[in-house]
């Protein structure tokens, strides 16, 4: 193409450098740091933990994902950031609705964003998180891992914060009209690894998260034939499809409560069942009685 | 008077290392190896004998050479090499029942130490983060290689209770590695476009080859009866891994993944067993701490460094 006009590579084009000069040098930098980010993420050049934990990935790219949710549209209010250890292991134990855990990935976003040591919540999850494609992936890079005594122990003998949600699916699955009513507390196996490894129990409540999905009913012959632990019926899904999805925006309140210390029990404690029983209770009034607090203090479900 | 050791799978890569670094220890006399096919190097300052450990003849060398240790590093990963699957379990399983019950019946041995693997615990979603050594598998292997070291790990330990007298140590090794050793990982981790399954991101730990000699040189000249986990420290992710090596890497949904490696293997290209997909699945993570404070050492190579030095040969070659 004998006609074909030249562009400069370099020099003459004035629009490139009047692009760059009009970045401010903050942005540049971030860019290069950006770009660096990819570059070291592409290579493999990062590391994470015994338990797959991918701190970078995390604090970057997965909470950045739900930050938009935190702040603009579940308008969390986090408080007693206090009775959470800066240094130290603790065990926080929550109650748990919603049908998507959205409360879990909201509480672990208030204590890296809102406490002053930016602790990661590292929960424990079931086998069927560890099961599915992508969820299983996602929930190790982001620190968590499988309800059992070896792991609980394990990371709450490391410092770490430990997220447990003892009412598990009963707890997410439960019908609207049973909203903040807590449901049975597993076998208080979270109790035990708090005796063993000598660390608190923060009982937290979190409020809001019930009326994202209120579930009318459940389709457990449709939830048998997809080995889930129960499918929803809220008014929107599966009415209105993939839309029904989107969470209703309502208010949230996380309170983490006044801890529980573990430490002035016997050697043993952990191998006492009624103590464990006991302990059990207490943890599950204190979040009841908290959620009972918060309710009452609450003016409207949006807020 | 001197040691004696008998050294099991000597023309194998890590057999052969092992009685090369023993025989040049000053505290052992002499060192016998024995394997069906003679070696491809040489074997210097030792005694090769070509026999089968599948046969009784075995009792015979332990007891005319009157054997103290034995080594045995003769349980195979890879069923191309020996030979088929069939082939392979019998060298594994039956092997090892007659090395075993040679050795119940020559007095002079005083200590056995078995190479395992980290394969014994299975791979799962239902897996602890970690595996100590007193934990059973969640999900217990059911074939390949995981399975003969399962069964094998069994008569090692009915061989402990009949022979008291005897130190067993038995190492479970993380998946061996390094500048020297070819074995289906390093194949794998060598292919153009690495397949792995669509949503899943393996754990993978890795021991460095010298590292591994190490640790069994140490269960030999001490003494350090048990069964301990042998791994480096820190692990990669399969996803991270496989950016590491620079190479594609395509990701298959798992109702596909399955048979592609299963293709892949009968083909020829790769030696993978079930249990071998299954782990580069769900990955496995070993707690090492036992072996560290019983043995006094920890492996110079941590996982991501045992790896750069896989990595790092494969670069040599290509130049």
């Amino acid at each position: 193409m004998p006609n074909a006009k030249i562009i400069p590579i370099h020099g003459d084009d004035p629009i490139v450098p009047r692009l760059v000069a009009d970045l401010e040098p903050d942005v540049m930098a971030r860019l290069m740091e950006f770009w660096e980010f990819v570059q070291r993420r592409l290579a493999g050049d990062y590391s994470v933990d015994d338990f797959g934990f991918d701190p970078e990935f995390n604090d970057k790219v997965l909470m950045a994902l739900v930050r938009p949710l935190y702040k603009s549209w579940f308008r969390v209010e986090a408080s007693g950031l206090e009775n959470v250890p800066d240094q130290t292991g603790a065990l926080v134990v929550a109650n748990h609705s919603g049908v998507i855990a959205f409360d879990a990935v909201m509480t672990q976003l208030a204590l890296l964003d809102e406490h002053p040591a930016h602790r990661h919540l590292r929960m424990l999850g079931s086998d069927l998180v560890f099961q599915s494609p992508f969820l299983g992936e996602i929930a190790r890079k982001a620190g968590h891992t499988l309800a059992c005594h070896p792991d609980a122990e394990r990371l709450l003998g490391d410092g770490e914060i430990v997220g447990v949600w003892p009412e598990g699916y009963k707890g997410i699955g439960k019908p609207f009209a049973e909203r903040y009513k807590l449901q049975r507390f597993g076998r208080g196996g979270f109790v035990a690894a708090a005796l063993r490894t000598k660390t608190p129990i923060i009982p937290t409540a979190i409020v809001g998260a019930e009326e994202t999905y209120p579930m009318i009913a459940n389709a457990t012959v449709v939830a048998r034939l997809l080995g889930l632990p129960y499918f929803p019926i809220t008014p929107t899904f599966p009415l209105l499809g993939p839309l029904g999805l989107i969470p209703l925006p309502s208010k949230w309140f996380i309170h983490f409560g006044e801890p529980i210390h573990t430490d002035q029990f016997p050697e043993n404690a952990a191998d006492d069942p009624m103590l464990v029983f006991d302990l059990t209770d207490q943890v599950r009034e204190q979040i009841q009685q908290t959620l009972y607090r918060l309710l009452m203090q609450r003016t409207s479900v949006f807020g | 008077m001197g040691r004696i050791v008998l050294v099991t799978g000597v023309s194998r890569y890590l057999g052969g290392q092992i009685a090369r670094i023993l025989a040049k220890d000053p505290s052992i006399d002499q060192v016998i190896g024995v394997d069906v096919i003679p070696p491809k190097f040489k074997l210097s300052q030792m005694q090769f004998v070509r026999a089968d450990i599948r046969n009784p003849v075995i009792a015979k060398v332990l007891g005319e050479a009157g054997v103290d240790t034995v080594v045995h590093m003769g349980v195979i990963a890879t069923p191309r090499q020996a030979g088929g699957r069939a082939t392979m379990k019998e060298i594994n399983v039956i092997g090892t029942m007659q090395l075993l019950a040679a050795c119940q019946r020559t007095p002079s041995v005083k200590a056995l130490v078995v190479k395992s693997s980290a394969s014994v615990y299975g791979s799962g979603p239902k897996d602890p983060a970690m595996f100590t050594e007193e934990m059973q598998p969640r999900h217990t292997p059911r074939s390949g290689w995981a399975k003969d070291s399962v069964e094998v790990e069994g008569f090692v330990r009915g061989f402990a209770r009949r022979r008291p007298d005897v130190a067993v140590t038995t190492l479970r090794f993380a998946n061996i590695i390094g500048p020297g050793i070819d074995t289906a990982m390093t194949t794998y981790f060598s292919l153009p476009v690495i397949p792995t399954v669509l949503g899943f991101d393996a754990r993978l730990q890795f021991i460095h080859e010298d590292d591994g000699l190490e640790f069994v040189k140490r269960a030999v000249l001490g003494s350090y009866a048990g069964t301990f986990n042998v791994a480096g420290s820190g692990i990669l992710m399969l996803s991270q891994a496989i950016r590491r090596t620079g190479h594609k890497r395509v990701s298959l949904p798992e109702f596909l993944f399955m048979p592609v490696g299963r293709s892949i293997s009968s083909a020829g290209v790769i030696d993978f067993t079930t249990e071998q997909l299954r782990y580069l699945t769900f990955g496995r993570v070993l707690d090492t701490s036992l072996a560290q404070t019983t043995f006094g050492h920890t492996p110079m190579y941590s996982t991501p460094q045992a790896f750069a030095s896989f990595l790092a040969r494969r670069e040599v070659s290509v130049a």
